[in-house]
């Protein structure tokens, strides 16, 4: 007997199936894999094309000025990953394990910095502890003056803190919630002190949670562009030196070259996610039950005070750059007045940057989506091609690792390319919702995987036994069933394309500027009041957003919540 | 035996260097309810996904009605299927579910209709059409499944596991159902389960499978009566093996590995001369008899290694009096010994 497989004839959902999955494995080659491939290239070749290895990185680590930098940043983002993390596992243990009031409420407040730029952090920093700033002064002279060293490591610290503090609140709430009573309730049979049962129970129970918060708070402020941008000073970090040798020099190389050095965290970051998210899913099983929280009034009422202190401070920074937006001339003149939202005689060039911005995270919204949930679906639930597939999830959650400068970067050698056929999406919207879509693709990407992992996997199988081609039942019962994960995730694309300005500061052109963009010039021209405006702007369009969101899916959520009852 | 409906032939199936089926081989007459059972792994599973076009085989052919059907995707197959999970798609009424197929066929709005209505009728469930899977119970989720399955009237049915998913109680009912179901539209079926109680209690005939491949094709009453090796005898029903020793003496046949069903054992009272005499070791009551472990006592009055059972009506234990110590006499009628030759017993014997 032939020891060869039966062949099965193609049938045209089969035929089908595997075109697309070869159509999106080649999108994302091309998007993600190229482009990255262009930049790494470019580090290891000189000006006029040779290839010289490591000699841009010996250059590198020679010059001074350079390695400054790169100290300053790893010096930066250890205090702010040290000191964001521990506020943050407070903030999340205390709404997680206490018993205090207001948990709803705090939790809203934790993830509103979410909605801002990093830029705008700065800027209320400026407004605050600046020169000029409400306690430098002492309330305008109020109380006696407090003056602090605000444009250098601080300013960018305090900034970070606040840029990263939801991020590292998410992670661990989530690790927070999941734990199993049981071993509490054995430890208090073998009389375990509170602090032992911290550290013996909780602590090892969310370690794969601080692991990853950790990376993340290093990540985020490793790369972030916004915050020392504004109130950097002359403390020069990794990000700006990109700009400046990109922009202000014209260095590709040595621009590629501070990329790779840049990317270096977040692929340790990447790897380690990936073990811990391994990890994660064993810990917690079905026989686990679920934390019961008992009160105690001293315990709950500290938090109760340490919660609303950091809600608070968030507060302050928000109601500060409102303030600043609508006060005539700071400090001098302090009537209200609505010019700075009138950006026409600024560096801002009127309102267009706004509508600009809202137009291209619209449209990333709408085919982020699209395209990652149609990628996730063909990655998951389909059964042809497993080795085509794998390496369409590893490009897709790839992105995770890659921050946005290195995105714009390796975007514009890319794109910018003469010979490359698709060089004329460079300068176009289309560069800069593809850079979106990009940049922000593998967490809706894994929400979205997530939730098809939810659907039981012999949907697909049923309705091919019945005839039923695949794309019928992908929309009368796929989508239907995860149209919550859906939708969250366009409000994600929505919200980040907003605030974001590392990938696109290098791919804007002039005739098409973002509000994110905006800022930074206005800031940079000293007109701080119309760019706290533009702050103002953004932070209320995407609250606006999720308003619209939370009560629009309300009835959703309930219906598909039914649904899912067994 | 007239030409068979749905033919299995030389159906092989590896992964790499791991055989997952060597050779399948079965014949089914149309209108026919086959079990395949065997212990998890033992290939049934792979087997059923090979017949609906989910998994291709390494090598063999399928044939349904004399039409080879082994190179055909799933689509063109024409059969039903029905899950373990069922799928019912949970934002879809039972009739809309029903219906899902029939839409795909491109008939008229009212035929839909109609043949959704009629499948509802055949299973008692006209009242349910308009609810959402999560507002029924699990058993009418399994019939909506069976209904969504035969509504497409296909060539034959395919079962995986259809009621492990359900509360024991449910499952006694739902057999019942399912198999006067089947009486009604008769309908060629085939089911995989690693339940014995079903495949005896459902199927016209029993494909056991183990390793990979058949052990025994036979009618439950086969199956059980006569079972062709010692991993049938076990798998299907409790057995005892008896050692040579035991029965040694008799005029049976030599070099042949005997066996009995517990229920088959006579206790005697009083002991004839060629009673075998054992000690009560262990009685495990089981409701409606006594399930008693006894140990064999040789002629020297010395206790023999072998353990045999045997299943007591409860009102016979205690007109016996039988508690743990006691001595009994009892016989192994010889109608009801079964035995293996050695080419039976070579026959791996993976038992659960």
């Amino acid at each position: 007997m032939s020891t060869r497989t039966v062949r099965q004839k193609m049938g045209r959902d089969e035929w089908l199936q595997r075109l697309l999955i070869a159509c999106i494995v080649l999108v994302l080659f091309i998007t993600v894999l190229m482009p990255l491939g262009d930049l790494f290239s470019k580090a290891f070749i000189n000006e006029t094309g040779e290839y010289i290895g490591l000699a841009n990185f010996i250059k590198y680590f020679e010059t001074p000025a350079l390695v400054q930098s790169f100290v300053n940043t790893m010096y930066v983002s250890g205090v702010t990953t040290i000191l964001s993390v521990t506020l943050a596992f407070l903030y999340a243990f205390a709404l997680t394990r206490t018993n205090m009031r207001g948990k709803v409420f705090f939790r809203y407040v934790a993830l509103l910095p979410l909605f801002a730029p990093t830029m705008m952090h700065g800027i209320a920093l400026t407004y605050l502890f600046g020169n000029q700033g409400i306690i430098t002064t002492g309330f305008f002279g109020v109380f006696p003056g407090f003056e602090v060293e605000l444009y250098g490591p601080l300013g960018i610290i305090l900034s970070e803190l606040f840029y990263t503090f939801p991020q590292a609140y998410l992670i661990l709430a989530v690790s927070l919630a999941f734990a199993d009573y049981n071993l509490y309730e054995a430890a208090e049979t073998m009389g375990a002190s509170k602090l032992c049962k911290f550290l013996t129970v909780t602590l090892p129970n969310v370690k794969y949670g601080l692991v990853s918060a950790i990376f993340v708070c290093f990540t985020l402020s490793f790369t972030d562009f916004g915050a020392p941008k504004v109130v950097g000073g002359q403390f020069n970090v990794l990000a700006t030196d990109i700009y400046k040798q990109v922009i202000g020099q014209q260095n590709t190389t040595m621009g590629a070259t501070v990329g790779i050095i840049l990317i270096l965290p977040a692929i340790l970051a990447f790897i380690v996610d990936r073990i811990v998210e391994r990890k994660q899913n064993s810990s917690v099983n079905a026989k686990s039950t679920p934390y019961k929280i008992v009160p105690q009034r001293g315990r709950d009422n500290a938090f109760f005070v340490y919660c609303s202190l950091i809600t608070a401070t968030i507060f302050l920074m928000l109601i500060t750059v409102i303030l600043a937006s609508l006060v005539k001339v700071w400090p001098y003149d302090l009537t209200m007045t609505v010019t700075h939202y009138d950006f026409s005689k600024v560096a801002g060039e009127g309102m267009q940057p706004f509508w600009n911005s809202v137009l291209v995270a619209f449209y990333s919204a709408v085919a982020g989506t699209v395209v990652t949930f149609i990628n996730a679906y063909l990655i998951e639930k389909t059964r042809f091609m497993k080795g085509m597939r794998q390496v369409g999830y590893f490009l897709s959650i790839l992105p995770l690792a890659l921050p946005g400068l290195v995105i714009g970067l390796a975007y514009i050698f890319f794109f910018n390319h003469p010979d490359n056929p698709l060089n004329w999406m460079y300068g176009s919207i289309v560069i800069l919702i593809l850079a979106n879509v990009i940049h922000f693709y593998a967490v809706p990407f894994i929400s979205a995987t997530t939730a098809l992992k939810k659907l039981d996997k012999e949907f697909e199988l049923a309705s091919e036994s019945m005839g039923v081609p695949f794309y019928v039942t992908f929309w009368r019962v796929t989508v239907p069933m995860s149209l919550p994960a859906i939708l969250e995730n366009a409000v994600y694309y929505f919200i980040n394309s907003m605030v974001t300005i590392s990938a696109v500061v290098f791919l804007y052109s002039a005739d098409f500027k973002l509000a994110s963009v905006s800022i930074v010039n206005m800031d940079d021209a000293g007109d701080v009041a119309p760019a706290a405006a533009m702050s103002v702007l953004i932070v209320l369009t995407n609250v606006l957003v999720r308003i619209i969101y939370e009560i629009g899916t309300k009835k959703l959520r309930e219906k598909t919540g039914a649904w899912q009852k067994r | 035996m007239t030409k068979p409906y749905l033919s299995i032939q030389g159906i092989r199936k590896t992964f790499g260097k791991f055989v997952a089926l060597t050779s399948i081989d079965i014949d089914i007459q149309k209108n026919e309810f086959i079990c395949l059972l065997g212990p998890s792994g033992c290939g049934k599973t792979t087997l059923l996904r090979i017949l609906a076009g989910l998994e291709q085989p390494t090598g063999g052919k399928i044939l349904v009605n004399d039409r080879d059907i082994t190179t055909l995707p799933p689509a063109k197959r024409n059969f039903g299927m029905m899950f373990q999970s069922y799928a019912l798609f949970p934002n879809l009424t039972a009739g809309q579910n029903i219906a899902y197929g029939l839409q795909a066929k491109k008939m008229s709005k009212k035929e839909v209709d109609a043949k959704v209505r009629e499948v509802l009728a055949l299973i008692d469930l006209e009242h349910i059409r308009d609810k959402y899977p999560s507002q029924l119970s699990g058993g009418q989720q399994q019939r909506v499944a069976l209904a969504r399955a035969i509504a497409l009237s296909p060539d034959f049915l395919l079962l995986d596991e259809p009621l492990s998913a359900l509360d024991a109680k449910v499952r006694l009912k739902l057999r019942r159902e399912l198999r006067s179901l089947h009486e009604k539209i008769g309908i060629t079926t085939i089911m995989v389960t690693h339940d014995q109680d079903e495949a005896l209690t459902m199927a016209d005939r029993i494909v056991v499978m183990n390793n990979a491949e058949i052990v025994q094709v036979g009618t439950p009453q086969e199956i059980y009566e006569k079972p062709n090796s010692p991993f049938v005898a076990d798998f299907v029903g409790a057995i005892n093996f008896l050692e040579e020793s035991v029965v040694s003496g008799s005029a049976l046949g030599q070099d042949r590995l005997f066996a009995i069903r517990p229920e088959n054992i006579n206790l005697m009272e009083p002991p004839a001369d060629y009673s075998l005499r054992a000690v009560v070791s262990d009685m495990e009551f089981r409701g409606s008899f006594y399930r008693v472990t006894m140990q064999l006592i040789n002629q020297q009055k010395g206790l023999h290694p072998q353990l045999v059972t045997i299943d007591l009506p409860v009102s016979q234990t205690h007109r016996l009096g039988l508690r743990r110590d006691k001595q009994v006499a009892f016989e192994l009628p010889l109608e009801n010994l079964i035995s293996f030759d050695q080419a039976a017993v070579a026959k791996k014997t993976g038992s659960d």
